[in-house]
């Protein structure tokens, strides 16, 4: 039975995602309000993270701009629940829809380009979008933006149910379907035919793989999460607004996934927790020295660029890479009569 | 053999982190507002804030919150507030509204703050309103013109503080109606609520046909050309400036360089001119160099110059700035941040010894209006009225130094509120430079 | 007709400093087949540096001359330690490193010299030239950058084609192994390709500073016109790189000017679509893709 259940994919996750469920439910039980609450960033983040991953390590096609995409799903949640009055469930779901058919239209356009030319236009698309809420202030809110109303827990979990709590409750949700869809996918046909692409396009051609169409389904899998994550970033701090899909975050989720360990949904995770996370502590070193202004004020950016170009200079692999090297090293020594796994054959055949 | 790896990785991580997060994670937050008040103890006040201090937005502004923590720290080593020494928790936001969000967050669930003074921006802090009302926490003098915190009836735990950008462009709107009646007017402006309220202020009192041009820019930008240009084409010849001090920099860089000279009206968001004054010193080697650029212009304040040596507020802020924020310059934003904090401490002593949240803002409402400080108009604070300063006092901008001239004056956000003239005078400061009860 | 003349002079001017900054680029893509994010805050570097020169020295041409040496310094300091460790990876990981540089840089210059912004002087008056009664958007200073840049686009021209030095950068990025055979020493090629590209970057620092001032973030808006402009032109081409930063200069002055100053940055990216679906490498591409 175990066998089986290590076979099949759909089960395994099932079964992550149930245990996650369960790990997080008792989390959210035990973490102060302010904890929920990062938790909740974590979740946000860990959803765009995740599909960006598998854009970028499983399909080799760089984006800078997804934080453009999750501007649409943070708009869209705003505007349907904010003036239209939606539940916040089905909002989500117009969230992945809206984004979804952005990633089509931006996937569609970079089928046609490679590297830095792929790299150039999200770049643009992530600078240039949010500027539409400048160019129609009536629909967009402007400069402002859309405040929406906090998302009201129901009232059979007891008046005194925290907000973060919920707020995190529905965040791990989103966090956690998405997660289930991404690691069937990554095992699946299509998983399959996207590393295919990456690996070697002409190949996969000749294969019969289209490979436009894999490299535009890869960009809406990633946009449709990243619209979900968007639009629960829009229900968890309850704002859309230019001045939060800035150029920068695009670029932290860059540096968030190749962090975490690129092409690995465990790598989304770390990323996820380095973005959330990092921020704070590096705030909290700055303050803990008595510095001058300007080098307090600086110093957690100084980090965070130092932890960039280190981690990418000592561990190219990212944080699961690093991982996956210490559990190879550790696995053999835990467990020595477990056959090790098998080795290449020697000489001759490739 | 990764695939039982994966599963037991997945499911570590999030059950390794949880405890420990949950460890370092104090108390959780159980109940509300009743029992002893956050961020107060007997021996301290614990306030945050949240400003730019990296990134676009930072120039000036990352100046103020520091400069707020010099006075008190002032105020604390002269015995503090009824004993307690008043605590400033700095926290940057980069004016981007989601750290916003998160440090405000931050500051009342985890620091458990008493309260939130100056927060600095309208984008950033109209996305924490809503929570610190309904959190109850008070939101003492928010650093932005906006007239969007003077909604006393249904925010009624924020407080704004300087004089609101509608306000303002009223006042400058009636001046240049008076003095240069009939002549062509063109705006440029900051395309958010700072440019865009003073613009609606301006064609309260400036008649519409005499407004030849409005020409908004994103920030951001690197260049006005395009907008100067077509003020210049438009034939204006009074240039009103509702911009921040780059912009007003570029702005003149652009004029000079198109030989355009129009009677400048700067706001007093973007007058300061140590600011502007370094940008453009540099340029040409001297033919358009220091503030010679803005010579002549016409702007307004509400807080004492801060070239006047002679004012007894600058002479405190002076010595206060020597000694605790050496390393900026005395600016409009550092005498900024010691006028609001002033103000914050004439309310903490007003709330007397037994401070509570709800009394630091019944004592707002109903003394608030009352309060004497560097300011030069009187203050509009009372229960429905939470928006600051009344009015402005009209200055030039000669040898590169902010003078005032005339009478303060006061008014109100509608449109068509009357322009009255200051009953008030400036008061000296207390001899200890320290509010009193 | 005024209006139009003003805004295709001001294009000219603010294209040339793009065309600039995308020259710098493609000679770090040329050399190394690397795109440097961090460009614009080594450019914001040196020009800190030669403020600082210049405020002390009162000398323009010593900070000039300061600026383009501390530029070849760094770049020379940058590639041998921070990019050669990763110019055999991913390319991703290249971006990441780049990413946290300028990253980095903005930080430390915020931690030297304060968030503030200061002036800075331009090399020639910056009243515009008068023609019949008015006078025009275009200064003598405007001219010394757009003279300037073409004179560096040329030479960085020449330098590809016509010598040694040129022929062994195109080879050590294309083929570097093939390279190391032939004799040529391709890691000090590599070194002096950013160490050159870093210097045109300081050049356009000092070219810019004058009208947008210095700060660690005020050259933001500058690097990001300026790989567009690189992108657009074809990161192989200098002469791509400045076609493409002109036009790209004009189409956003004229987008500014007549349909509103908040459609700027979705004009690049209308512009930029158009341009690539057409030609995917670049106006000025060279490599054409594979057809199976």
């Amino acid at each position: 039975m175990s066998a089986r259940l290590k076979q099949s994919t759909l089960a395994r996750s099932l079964a992550v995602v149930v245990a996650g469920a369960v790990v997080l439910l008792i989390a959210t039980e035990s973490l102060s309000s302010y904890h929920n609450l990062q938790l909740s960033y974590g979740a946000y983040y860990f959803t765009v993270l995740a599909g960006l991953t598998v854009l970028i390590g499983l399909n080799g096609q760089i984006s800078l701009g997804h934080g453009g995409l999750m501007a649409v799903g943070a708009y869209t949640v705003a505007l349907l629940v904010g003036n239209e009055g939606w539940a916040l469930v089905p909002a989500l779901v117009a969230a992945v829809v809206t984004s979804s058919l952005t990633g089509v239209l931006v996937g569609t356009a970079a089928t046609r380009l490679r590297g830095p030319y792929l790299a150039g236009v999200t770049l643009a698309f992530a600078v240039g979008l949010p500027s539409l809420a400048d160019k129609y202030p009536a629909t967009f809110g402007g400069d402002q933006g859309l405040t929406i109303n906090p998302p009201v827990p129901p009232s059979w979990l007891g008046s005194s149910f925290p907000l973060e709590r919920w707020e995190a409750w529905i965040a791990c949700a989103g966090a956690l379907v998405a997660l289930f869809v991404l690691q069937n996918l990554v095992r699946s046909g299509v998983g399959r035919s996207l590393r295919a692409v990456r690996d070697d396009e002409i190949a996969a051609s000749l294969c019969g793989l289209r490979v436009a169409r894999v490299q535009t389904l890869a960009f809406v899998v990633s946009a449709a999460c990243a619209g979900l994550g968007g639009g629960m970033l829009a229900a968890v701090e309850q704002l859309a607004a230019p001045g939060a899909f800035t150029l920068q975050l695009s670029l932290s989720l860059l540096t968030g996934v190749v962090l975490g360990g690129l092409g690995s949904l465990t790598g989304a995770i770390w990323g996820a927790a380095v973005l959330v996370l990092l921020p704070g502590w590096s705030n909290d070193i700055a303050h803990s020295f008595s510095l001058s202004g300007n080098v307090s004020a600086n110093l957690p950016l100084g980090i965070y660029g130092v932890v960039l170009i280190g981690s990418m200079l000592l561990w190219p692999s990212g944080i699961q890479g690093g991982v996956r090297a210490l559990g190879g090293r550790l696995l053999p020594r835990l467990a020595p009569n477990r056959p090790s796994p098998a080795k290449p054959p020697q000489g001759g055949q490739t | 053999m990764r695939t039982p790896f994966r599963l037991v990785a997945v499911v570590a991580v999030i059950g390794v982190l949880g405890p420990i997060v949950a460890g370092c994670g104090s108390s959780s937050n159980k109940g509300s507002s009743s029992g002893p008040q956050p961020g107060v103890t007997a021996t301290s006040i614990t306030f945050g804030t949240h400003t730019a201090l990296t990134g676009p937005a930072a120039p000036g502004y990352s100046e103020i919150a520091p400069a707020s923590a010099a006075y008190f720290k002032y105020v604390n080593a002269h015995g503090g507030v009824y004993g307690r020494k008043i605590k400033l928790l700095i926290k940057d936001d980069a004016y981007n509204p989601t750290n916003t969000v998160n440090v405000v967050h931050q500051l009342v669930l985890q620091s458990k703050v008493f309260g939130i003074f100056e927060g600095l921006g309208t984008p950033t802090h109209t996305k924490v309103v809503q929570y610190l009302n309904a959190e109850k926490v008070p939101d003492l003098f928010v650093a932005s013109g906006c007239p969007c915190w003077d909604k006393g009836s249904s925010q009624p735990f924020t407080f704004g503080w300087l004089p609101n950008y509608t306000l303002e462009g009223k006042i400058l709107g009636a001046y240049i109606a008076k003095h240069f009646k009939g002549e062509k007017v063109g705006v440029l402006y900051q395309d958010d609520d700072f440019g865009q309220g003073g613009l609606a202020g301006i064609k309260d009192r400036v008649p519409a046909k005499d407004i030849v041009s409005t020409q908004p820019y994103q920030v951001g930008t690197t260049t006005l050309a395009p907008q100067i240009t077509a003020i210049k084409s438009a034939g204006a010849k009074v240039l009103v400036d509702f911009t921040v001090p780059i912009y007003t920099a570029i702005g003149q860089l652009t004029s000079f360089t198109l030989g355009y000279k129009p009677q400048l009206v700067i706001s007093n968001v973007g007058n300061d001119p140590t600011t502007v004054g370094a940008l453009l010193k540099a340029v040409s080697k001297g033919k358009a160099s220091g503030t010679g650029l803005i010579e002549g212009a016409i702007t307004d304040y509400y807080l004492p110059s801060n070239t006047d040596n002679s004012n007894p507020w600058i002479k405190l802020f002076r010595r206060i700035h020597d000694k605790y924020d050496a390393k900026a310059p005395f600016d409009t934003n550092v005498l900024y941040g010691m006028s609001s904090a002033y103000t914050l401490v004439q309310a903490l002593e007003a709330a007397g010894k037994n401070l509570t949240r709800q009394g630091l803002i019944d004592v707002v409402n109903s003394q608030g209006a009352t309060w004497q400080g560097p300011g030069l108009v009187p203050f509009r604070y009372s229960a429905s009225d939470h928006g600051g300063y009344s009015g402005v006092r009209i200055a030039m901008i000669k040898g590169g130094k902010i003078v005032e001239s005339g009478k303060p004056l006061t008014t109100d956000p509608s449109a068509s509120g009357p322009i009255t003239v200051a009953t008030s005078t400036q008061a000296a400061p207390p001899a200890s430079g320290i509010p009193g009860p | 007709m005024t209006k139009f003349i003003d805004l295709t002079l001001n294009g000219v001017s603010t294209g040339a400093v793009y065309a600039a900054v995308a020259l710098a680029l493609v000679l770090i893509w040329r050399g190394t087949r690397i795109v440097n994010f961090a460009q614009g805050g080594m450019l914001m570097i040196t020009t800190f540096v030669a403020s600082d020169v210049i405020n002390s020295s009162g000398s323009y041409v010593l900070g000039f001359l300061v600026a383009l040496g501390c530029g070849l310094v760094l770049g020379a300091i940058v590639e041998r330690i921070l990019i050669r460790p990763v110019e055999s990876a991913p390319p991703v990981n290249a971006v990441i490193v780049t990413l946290g540089l300028l990253i980095l840089l903005q930080a430390i210059a915020g931690m030297i010299w304060g968030n503030s912004p200061r002036g800075f002087p331009a090399a020639f008056s910056i009243r515009g030239y008068k023609v019949g009664g008015t006078r025009l958007l275009f200064a003598p200073n405007d001219t010394f950058i757009v003279v300037l840049v073409l004179g560096v686009a040329l030479a960085l021209a020449l330098l590809f084609r016509r010598t040694d030095v040129g022929l062994r950068m195109r080879a050590a990025a294309f083929e570097p192994e093939v390279a190391r055979l032939l004799g040529v020493r391709v890691g000090r090629t590599l070194t002096l390709g950013w160490a050159l590209a870093a210097v045109v970057g300081s050049l356009a620092g000092v070219l810019v500073a004058p009208s947008v001032f210095v700060g660690p973030n005020n050259f933001d808006p500058i690097l990001i016109f300026g790989f567009t402009a690189a992108v657009l032109g074809g990161l192989d081409s200098p002469l791509g790189a400045v076609i493409g930063g002109v036009s790209l200069g004009l189409a956003l002055s004229y987008v500014s000017g007549y349909a509103g100053s908040s459609l700027v940055t979705l004009a690049a990216l209308v512009i930029l679509v158009a341009v690539l679906m057409v030609r995917p490498n670049g106006l000025f591409s060279i490599a054409q893709g594979r057809r199976v």
